[in-house]
């Protein structure tokens, strides 16, 4: 562990994981999930896993927070569509 | 079981598990140390058959079979969201009205979604030779046709996204990686063996024997199954909605 990069980006990787749990509101979650994934990314980059890094670019900072953010958006209309029908 | 004896059981359990893990933390070879064993050997076999990138030659040739039960997984995973997110009897489908889009948001996307696509199919179709590969590629495409969802509206997406085409790539594609796989059955060594295609000169596209027609057919997988997950997804979150009117 002499390398100081490494070191950063695994410090910047529990920070986002940390504020990923502690963020309540789905929707925001879901975009900690994203930086999440990039400071992942980041970290397998600089210990040379760059094949990983790109497949945690592209499904943990896009696929995943969009298919959380659609889901979300299913069930707040839901939501809204019953109390509509209560009116 | 009370409460009580639950937590014991739990704390027990807990610890057992945390002095294991402990007991393999001692036992494993330092952080970023210089010897690689399996390593080594792994790019000297995909060096052998003249693959560039050892790590698709992990994926494709020496561990050909756990790359088939990726793919099945990701094709089972799709499947099933297909089954589950379909219109059921008591939904109906509504026509999203188009917004205005912001216009730097639309000219970023319309900028971009080419750029990214090219990108896509660019890691795909050089798997073997540099860092990326079918899955991350397939991704990358499969994403970037969603770029005209923010650029302009769902409409415009759907007319490009035929699903029935793009379902049927990838039962196609999920197969093609099994015929390729028999083919090596065929040809009298074993399943998923790349013995079958001349290994080609090293760090070219066309290297590595059977490596690139696997890669390929996992990128198209992937990407026809992201694009299936991601519609099927976006079905649900804003043209299907529940039919109050017959209730």
């Amino acid at each position: 562990m002499d390398d100081p990069l490494i070191v950063v980006v695994l410090l910047l990787v529990a920070a986002a994981a940390t504020a990923a749990v502690a963020v309540r509101d789905p929707v925001r979650q879901a975009l900690v999930l994203a930086v999440l994934g990039v400071c992942l990314a980041l970290l397998f980059t600089v210990t040379q896993a760059p094949d990983v890094g790109l497949s945690q670019l592209a499904v943990g900072s896009a696929v995943t927070p969009l298919l959380i953010m659609l889901s979300v958006r299913k069930v707040r209309r839901r939501q809204q569509d019953g109390k509509e029908k209560e009116r | 079981m009370t409460r009580r004896l639950r937590m014991i059981v739990l704390a027990l359990g807990g610890a057992g598990l945390a002095a294991l893990f402990v007991a393999a933390c001692f036992g494993m070879p330092g952080f970023g140390g210089d010897r690689h064993p399996y390593g080594d050997r792994a790019v000297h076999a995909s060096l052998a058959r003249r693959t560039a990138n050892t790590i698709s030659s992990v994926n494709f040739d020496q561990r050909a079979f756990d790359t088939l039960g990726e793919m099945s997984i990701l094709f089972t995973s799709v499947l099933g969201t297909v089954v589950l997110l379909r219109q059921t009897r008591d939904e109906k489908r509504g026509r999203p009205q188009p917004q205005e889009v912001a216009l730097p948001v639309r000219r970023y996307a319309l900028v971009v979604l080419p750029v990214a696509l090219v990108s896509g199919l660019y890691v795909i179709a050089h798997g073997q030779l540099s860092p990326g590969g079918g899955f991350q590629g397939g991704v990358v495409a499969a994403t970037a046709l969603h770029l005209l969802y923010l650029g302009a509206d769902y409409r415009a997406l759907e007319r490009i996204r035929p699903i029935g085409v793009f379902e049927v790539g990838d039962a196609l594609s999920a197969s093609a990686y099994l015929v390729t796989g028999l083919a090596g059955v065929l040809a009298g060594t074993a399943f998923l063996a790349n013995t079958l295609l001349p290994y080609g000169t090293f760090n070219t596209l066309s290297s590595g024997g059977t490596v690139p027609l696997l890669n390929a057919a996992i990128g198209m997988e992937v990407a026809c199954a992201i694009v299936i997950l991601l519609a099927r997804f976006l079905d649900q979150a804003v043209e299907i909605e529940e039919d109050n009117g017959k209730r």
